[in-house]
């Protein structure tokens, strides 16, 4: 199985570089996402530690807000 | 209907897909790998470089395919001034840009072996670079405005001029003379291409779109968060 990975009949040189490529691409854009993500979500675990307790409360009421602080202590 | 699309009730699915889409995707890329490098034969002409069609052809597709939606959603943004079309092709068009660039290098380091020449200014691959360019443009209108209503008005007007490209992408290697093959696969007719080389492709594509939602959903998240964060910085 190896061998038939590493000598394609000369063509192992391109093949393999276009497949490295695509996989390095795939790597990075998620990598990139993923720290986007949590510094978004991290952004709004702090701002919500500021507010006070009728903000909070206020915030709270939105389910979506509840969604996110529950992800970010998941996570 | 459109309360379907409500950012509050499609943040209760999109929080809790990527780790599964995650999960299914290693799973079909390891098994497409495996199929596209090991097990589908090699081709007659090209020998073993035929295996970068793997990445190559299902690369295209989805960039095509997702510009395809970009241009849709946006639209339909306008029409129905629904805010959340927006944010959703606003999500979609990174993976779209990175599809694009991988079908480009790919499709460079496949004319190595088969047309002797990393680069041909051919009307397929140039009007895949003119592609790119508007992907660019629309991330970069995204980065510039902060305008909410001129973003949305000034992406949609990129995406309309760019979805003109589309069509002369597909049928460029029919309307030119060019070093690109013809479409070996048709919905509407016999593909030309055989089965055991068809199945590692629709694998691959498979995995590839799955990437694609894992990246769609990541980013609309996050989308949603900035906006949270915002309406925090309000209270």
């Amino acid at each position: 199985m190896i061998s038939e990975l590493l000598f394609m009949n000369g063509y192992e040189v391109y093949v393999l570089s276009a497949f490295s490529f695509t996989l390095l691409s795939f790597a990075a854009l998620y990598l990139v996402t993923k720290v986007q993500f949590v510094k978004e979500q991290k952004k709004f675990v702090t701002k919500f530690g500021y507010l006070n307790t009728e903000e909070a409360k206020s915030a709270k009421s939105q389910r979506i807000n509840k969604e996110i602080l529950a992800n970010a202590t998941n996570n | 209907m459109f309360k379907l699309f409500q950012p509050s009730k499609i943040f209760q699915i999109t929080s809790k897909a990527p780790k599964y889409i995650l999960f299914l995707f290693v799973i079909v890329l390891s098994v497409g790998l495996i199929e596209a490098l090991i097990l589908s034969p090699e081709d007659y002409k090209q020998s073993d470089a035929v295996r970068i069609m793997y990445v190559h052809v299902p690369a295209a597709w989805i960039s095509l395919g997702i510009f395809s939606s970009i241009t849709f959603l946006s639209i339909s943004g306008f029409v129905f001034k629904n805010k959340n079309f927006f944010l959703i092709s606003k999500s979609l068009a990174p993976s779209g840009f990175v599809f694009n660039i991988i079908a480009l290098v790919t499709g460079s380091i496949w004319g190595k072996p088969t047309w002797g020449t990393w680069w041909a200014w051919d009307a397929r691959i140039t009007s895949m670079l003119i592609l790119v360019l508007f992907y660019g443009m629309y991330l970069i209108s995204w980065r510039i405005y902060e305008n909410e209503e001129k973003v949305f008005k000034i992406s949609t007007i990129i995406t309309i001029l760019g979805i003109i490209n589309v069509p002369i992408i597909k049928y460029s290697v029919d309307w030119w003379n060019t070093l690109h093959q013809p479409a070996s696969i048709n919905i509407l007719s016999k593909s030309s291409i055989h089965s055991s080389m068809l199945f590692p492709l629709l694998i691959m594509t498979a995995a590839f779109a799955l990437f694609s939602l894992l990246i769609f959903l990541m980013k609309y998240n996050t989308e949603l968060i900035k906006i949270k964060n915002k309406g925090l910085d309000r209270l």
